[in-house]
């Protein structure tokens, strides 16, 4: 019976020629990853079970991105404490204020991700690696600790669904209409304990800001991961970024899925998910004209710079509208730099918009934008729950970048096609 | 012992709000409980009660603070139709009882007086006289289980040092 690219991961990684869906392994890690908020926990943790060394300080990535610059003394102190740990273990990918972004968005840029490499991170959204044909998944502080210790996590072999993706985009779609799309029709549990593969001819018709967008939202299905093949495009993302040897991993032709859902790319239009979950979804001509009182244009998700070029693109030479507040986080200090030299931030500011250093911030309804009761938002974010982004009372409409600028500039949920042709 | 029952989707959102992050320490994560959907339950829930939820239980972010709000916060176990997969993970891991067993989630009403077995998965509801078996704990997990969460099975392994 052949294996999924997931499994043959994990096979490898397991030292071990063959798994199937269900078994219990062992795996060696390639990289773990903690922010802010759950590094904190995982050094407790560390020491409570007298701990006393890392495995490789060279595999372990912190980055310090959830409540930073940090937003009041408790914040602080966990970043403190987390420096502290920096300096005892000499931790090697430490990113810090000034040269950190938003954890998923800054790893691969810094080529801490290659094809073929198994990861886990203690953030949900650590799915997002998928997209450079690796097995990474989240997990919590203890596995994070675990895995800081030993090198090692356990995992169950996953089942499949391939999702098969045909055709090409009309304007104004993008990586986050096909996941926004994908969990509308299988549900936040839809693949829950299981991979998300992307095969078909349309995954070449997606940029790498694409692919991440849409690994990135995988957990949103509840699934472990979601992963995309590798291609040329992929090898150009990598080029410069990676030096050392990878592997390219392919699904067996024989390869045992539970599921297959096909997704022709020109036939979706611009996706919303409504509140208060992922999956309640609607095309943005159903809830056009609704009002909101916030943009957020950025995170893990949607702070890539393809992403500002979409949200600059309708914002160029129009304003936001005067009832909305519009915050623009490019995720890493490069895509800062990149949106800066390309004039993007010059499009934001002079359209009005607040463009803030990279933070996790208001996603979290962290900081940089929390919500008042009975306020709404259009959001480039990924999740849309209860209290989510501020007060219990205020709602978030998960957008994409695109979406999101014209929904600024309207004063309400907008059709960026409406906008442009109006 | 008091039921506190809720439905499908519980997400680690309301469980803990992220607001309540910075300060990690079990007392305040306690504290701040459930109150995004049940004002209510941090200020009634007493040592020994049992949360009752539908499927997906504990989806979205993987904060751990949100099995550990709950372990602090007094309750003995939750019993779910299905837990999200980084949630099952997280409450082993620190070694917090959960039990997945979807006729009894269904079934055990607030208000209901209800016994849990781990040794056995048997979930007994006294006041229907009704009884549960849950799914089992594959091999491995159960030695998490028995060690008393992931990092003291590792240091028993000899793994972590």
């Amino acid at each position: 019976m052949g294996m999924t690219m997931t499994q043959k991961i994990l096979a490898a990684h397991a030292g071990l020629t063959h798994v199937e869906a269900g078994q219990l392994i062992e795996g060696k890690l390639d990289l773990i990853l903690g922010n802010d908020i759950t590094t904190p926990v995982a050094i407790t943790e560390f020491d409570k079970a007298g701990l006393t060394q890392v495995f490789d300080r060279e595999k372990i990535a912190l980055v310090m991105d959830h409540y930073t610059p940090c937003k009041d003394i408790q914040a602080a102190q966990l970043c403190a404490a987390v420096r502290a740990f920096v300096k005892r273990f000499e931790i090697t990918h430490f990113y810090d204020v000034g040269d950190m972004g938003v954890e998923h968005a800054l790893l691969p840029e810094k080529g801490l991700i290659a094809p073929g490499e198994a990861m886990i991170g203690a953030d949900s959204h650590t799915c997002t690696y998928g997209a450079l044909g690796a097995f990474s998944t989240g997990v919590g502080s203890t596995d994070m600790a675990a895995g800081m210790a030993t090198g090692l996590s356990w995992f169950k072999v996953p089942s499949a669904i391939k999702v098969t993706l045909t055709g090409k985009f009309r304007p104004y779609v993008s990586g986050k209409d096909v996941i926004l799309h994908l969990i509308g029709r299988i549900g936040v549990d839809g693949a829950r304990y299981q991979s998300l593969e992307f095969v078909g001819e349309g995954v070449a018709e997606l940029s790498m800001d694409d692919r991440f967008t849409i690994a990135n939202m995988a957990i949103e299905a509840g699934a472990k991961n979601g992963i995309f093949p590798v291609d040329e495009k992929t090898r150009a993302y990598l080029h410069g970024r990676v030096t050392r040897p990878w592997t390219a991993y392919e699904a067996d032709d024989d390869a045992v899925y539970e599921r297959e859902v096909v997704i022709d790319l020109s036939t979706l239009q611009p996706t919303v998910s409504m509140p208060h979950l992922p999956s309640n979804t609607k095309t943005v001509g159903e809830v056009a004209g609704l009002p909101i009182d916030q943009v957020v244009i950025g995170s893990c998700t949607n702070g890539r710079l393809e992403d500002m070029r979409q949200a600059a693109e309708i914002l160029r030479g129009r304003k936001v509208a005067k009832q909305v507040r519009c915050i623009v986080i490019p995720a890493t200090q490069q895509v800062m730099l990149d949106a800066t030299r390309e004039g993007l931030v010059q499009i934001f500011i002079e359209a009005g918009c607040a463009v803030s250093t990279p933070t996790c911030g208001p996603c979290l309804g962290g900081h940089m934008g929390v919500m008042a009761e009975g306020e709404r938002a259009v959001a480039t974010t990924n999740r849309n729950f209860v209290g989510r982004m501020g007060h219990v009372k205020s709602e978030v409409i998960l957008a994409s970048p695109a979406v999101a600028a014209a929904s600024a500039v309207m004063g309400c949920v907008a059709d960026p096609a409406a906008l442009t042709q109006g | 012992m008091r039921i506190y029952k809720y439905g499908d989707n519980v997400d680690t959102d309301v469980i803990i709000p992220a607001r309540y992050l910075n300060a990690p320490d079990e007392a305040s994560l306690a504290s701040h409980c459930m109150e995004d959907i049940d004002a209510d339950f941090a200020a009634t829930v007493a040592a020994g009660d049992i949360m009752i939820a539908g499927a997906n239980f504990g989806c979205g972010s993987s904060r751990e603070h949100a099995p550990l709000a709950i372990k602090a916060s007094g309750v003995q176990c939750v019993i779910a139709s299905s837990f999200a997969r980084i949630f099952y993970r997280n409450a082993i891991n620190i070694g917090f009882p959960i039990m997945e067993c979807e006729q009894a989630a269904r079934e055990i009403q607030p208000g209901d007086t209800v016994s849990v077995n781990f040794q056995t998965g048997v979930i007994t509801d006294e006041t229907t006289g009704k009884q549960y078996q849950s799914a089992p704990f594959p091999a491995f997990i159960e030695g998490i289980i028995h060690s008393g969460g992931l990092l003291k099975s590792l240091k028993a392994r000899g793994v972590a040092k």
